[in-house]
């Protein structure tokens, strides 16, 4: 009984003594994760790799997406070199814990800003990058063309998402009873609609508008234009770090600043040589606002040229030459009636 | 008289006809009665139905074009093209062994080498392979050819073999990783079945000696590795493997602390083999208690100490006889494999889940699902029919 003990107190002591070691070693770190991420030499970034025109997989092997193309002009103001990024697939479940632990610098996975993601989750949110809002689609010829015309009918939805909730709410507002008919997968979800097993399914619209496309006679369905809630995506990085957060933030807003000047992949050049101050301030040809956030002074540049503005990489994933042809609507920038908006880089 | 009379009376036929024609069995299996005969026609206008639709599905409907197109991704993931090279000397190296042992043991792996070459040889029929691998697959069917040719000859090649499939190991490591010597290919664009199939033989291969420690542990008169033992065991096979893999995958980093980063293959690879070895513990603990006492005590009645009692007189008897629980526990965890697609690895079905999303193949997630139930099945049926065998030549439930 004694050796017993004995032995138990020693395991005990050896374990606490590991403890201790972990602890000190935690304690230690502090310094920036833009610090981090120069000597690691790359970005790691959290996508999706299964959402078509935000992140998915390329038959080539790359990644591609819109919010990949986030992704690459963040690595593309650190570095100057789009290529310098890791791309970690994260699943819906894990990626929130992906960015508390620092397994992944930045998350640009379809994340909708939310107010208890901001507050409990410990995220820190950069500037949406897509208005996005949930909405419904039915077929054409079952004469639903409202939400008030959904009585009793049967919705597909995918759980533990938002989508779901929101659905709930907007139905127990306005005093519809339906049959939530709840899926694991989008595709499972898009499935029963398209054999009819349920009369609507209902996502958010921009994943309506590239579903629609799959099903066998697009234009036998149609998409409601209520929408039900807004859901605005944003790239998020971990609390706490306001030098990185910031570094996230800016690079989101040279997207949507370069296409207000105008400046695109191709004619970034041509504007080296500008006039206007606040462009010359802009793209890093005068004053030290890469310096201030901690980035090569003309990192402006660099992300254009890596990725284009926000326009084109809009353009390039769900414009009207992909097969979403999604119109710009909220995701204009306000100049044009839409609601991307930069502050003023000075 | 009546003796006689019954004695020369005609031989009645034998009650037992053999049938002989495709009819009379038929008639004996499908319409013995009404009953039957209505339960045929039902099933086999039901199967027909399904037949059809099939049939009209795989060839009309099925856009097989995502498989073709993504032939690459769903095998080796993301590996980067110009580095392709050292995959195939893996498999190359993989296909020597073969040959040889296929020369050197013939029986079963002679099936075996069949099942693989005809593999090669689809492959590299189908349409839309490239030459670069065809020329690769033809070298591999000529290097099995030949080192069976050699094989077969010099029989005294068993042991470099055996130490040959042991080295296979590392070896593959090494020339996937690169590890300074070659260029670094992270195990983040290791990928498709090329995944699946590490993660499982790390398990297989891992998993064994810890269970094995394990099982004696449990058995052991040391409190301490006792109680290690069965906390372990117990805690292990009290929880799901997806657990496991979320807490390797996710909490373990939060328990590391900013400073230490492990790969995230490397994570779920542990996770893995933590997890098999549990089960396969109880495995081998099974098959030690189906010794009889008299063994123990006739190899210590031997004065054979513990380690030569357990390596040469209870192990070899209780390993063998749990052969086929250990190859279920195996064929299981090669299909397990497929959890670490949901904690974000791109293993096949992961990478199959990344293609569909694909806005070029939207719409073709029942192809790509079929084709990776496919590969699971061909390779579950091949470890299931190699155990089969296995079991057959040890005698496993003969002696």
């Amino acid at each position: 009984m004694r050796r017993r003990l004995i032995a138990l107190l020693s395991f005990l002591l050896v374990f606490s003594v590991v403890l201790a070691g972990c602890s000190e070693k935690e304690a230690k770190v502090t310094k920036s994760r833009l610090e981090v991420i120069k000597e690691r030499g790359k970005v790691v970034g959290g996508v999706n790799a299964d959402i078509p025109g935000f992140g998915y997989v390329e038959s080539d092997g790359s990644y591609s997406g819109m919010d990949v193309d986030i992704t690459k002009a963040i690595a593309a103001a650190v570095f100057g070199d789009a290529t310098a990024v890791e791309f970690r697939p994260l699943s819906a479940e894990e990626r929130f814990i992906a960015v508390q632990t620092g397994e992944v610098d930045v998350l640009a996975r379809n994340t909708t800003l939310t107010t208890s993601r901001d507050a409990s989750v410990g995220l820190a949110f950069a500037p949406v990058t897509f208005y996005d809002g949930q909405g419904m689609i039915v077929r054409k010829d079952s004469g639903i063309e409202s939400l008030e015309d959904l009585e009793g009918a049967r919705i597909s939805v995918e759980s533990g998402t938002t989508t779901e909730l929101n659905l709930a709410d907007q139905m127990r507002k306005l005093g519809i009873s339906y049959e939530p008919v709840v899926f694991d997968s989008q595709d499972a979800a898009v499935a029963a609609y398209e054999q009819g097993s349920v009369d609507a399914y209902t996502t958010d619209r921009s994943a309506l508008v590239s579903r629609r496309t799959t099903l066998s006679v697009p234009d036998d369905h149609v998409i409601l234009s209520e929408v039900i809630s807004k859901e605005p995506l944003a790239p998020s990085v971990k609390d706490g770090d306001s030098k990185w957060q910031g570094v996230v933030t800016w690079t989101v807003y040279t997207l949507i600043q370069a296409e207000e000047y105008g400046i695109t992949q191709d004619n970034v050049d041509t504007f080296l040589d500008s006039e206007d101050p606040e462009i010359r301030r802009f793209l890093g040809v005068e004053g030290d606002l890469g310096e201030q956030l901690g980035l090569p002074k003309d990192f402006a540049v660099q992300v254009i040229k890596a990725v284009g503005n926000y326009g084109e990489v809009y353009n390039r994933h769900l414009g009207p030459d992909t097969i979403f042809d999604l119109e710009r609507g909220l995701n204009s920038l306000w100049t044009e009636g839409g609601l991307h908006y930069s502050p003023p880089f000075r | 008289m009546d003796k006689n009379k019954l004695l020369t009376k005609k031989p009645q036929k034998s009650p037992y006809h053999p049938s002989t024609g495709t009819l009379d069995w038929l008639k004996k299996n499908l319409f013995s009665s009404w009953l039957n005969t209505i339960l045929t026609f039902v099933f086999a206008t039901i199967i027909t139905f399904i037949g059809i639709g099939s049939v009209k599905w795989i060839f009309l409907t099925a856009n097989w074009h995502v498989i073709s197109a993504n032939f690459r991704l769903l095998i080796v993931g993301q590996y980067p093209i110009a580095e392709l090279w050292r995959v195939w000397i893996c498999l190359t190296l993989v296909s020597f062994l073969i040959g040889l042992s296929w020369g050197l043991w013939k029986g079963t792996m002679g099936h075996l080498t069949i099942a693989v070459t005809s593999m090669y040889f689809i492959v590299g029929c189908l349409p839309f392979i490239l030459m670069e691998t065809r020329i690769w697959l033809l070298i591999n069917i000529a290097v099995i050819g030949a080192t069976y040719a050699v094989g077969k000859k010099w029989s005294k090649l068993k042991k470099s073999t055996l130490i040959g499939w042991f080295l296979m190991f590392p070896i593959t490591i090494f020339l996937l990783n690169g590890f300074g010597v070659l260029n670094h290919v992270g195990s983040n664009l290791w990928g498709g079945f090329l995944l699946t199939l590490l993660i499982a033989i790390v398990a297989i291969v891992f998993s064994f000696p810890i269970g094995l420690l394990l099982a004696l542990g449990r058995r052991s008169k040391l409190p301490i590795v006792r109680w290690f033992s069965i906390g372990y065991i117990e805690l292990i096979r009290g929880v799901p493997l997806i657990t496991i893999l979320f807490v390797a995958q996710l909490m373990l980093p939060l328990f590391l602390g900013n400073g230490i980063d492990i790969d995230n293959v490397f994570r779920a690879m542990v996770g893995f083999t933590l997890f098999t070895a549990a089960y396969l513990a109880e495995n081998i603990r099974g098959g030690l208690q189906s010794i009889p006492r008299g063994q123990f005590e006739a190899a210590e009645a031997l004065g054979l100490n513990t380690t030569i009692k357990m390596t040469f007189i209870i192990l070899p008897q209780a390993l063998r006889a749990v052969i086929p629980a250990m190859v279920g526990s195996f064929i299981g965890i090669f299909k397990d494999t497929s959890l670490v697609a949901i904690v974000g690895l791109t293993d096949l079905l992961g990478m199959g889940k990344n293609i569909i999303s694909n806005p070029e193949f939207l719409g073709t997630q029942m192809e790509v699902f079929i084709f990776v139930a496919l590969v699971f099945l061909i390779f579950c049926n091949l470890m299931s029919y190699a155990s089969r065998r296995i079991e057959q030549s040890l005698g496993v439930g003969k002696r």
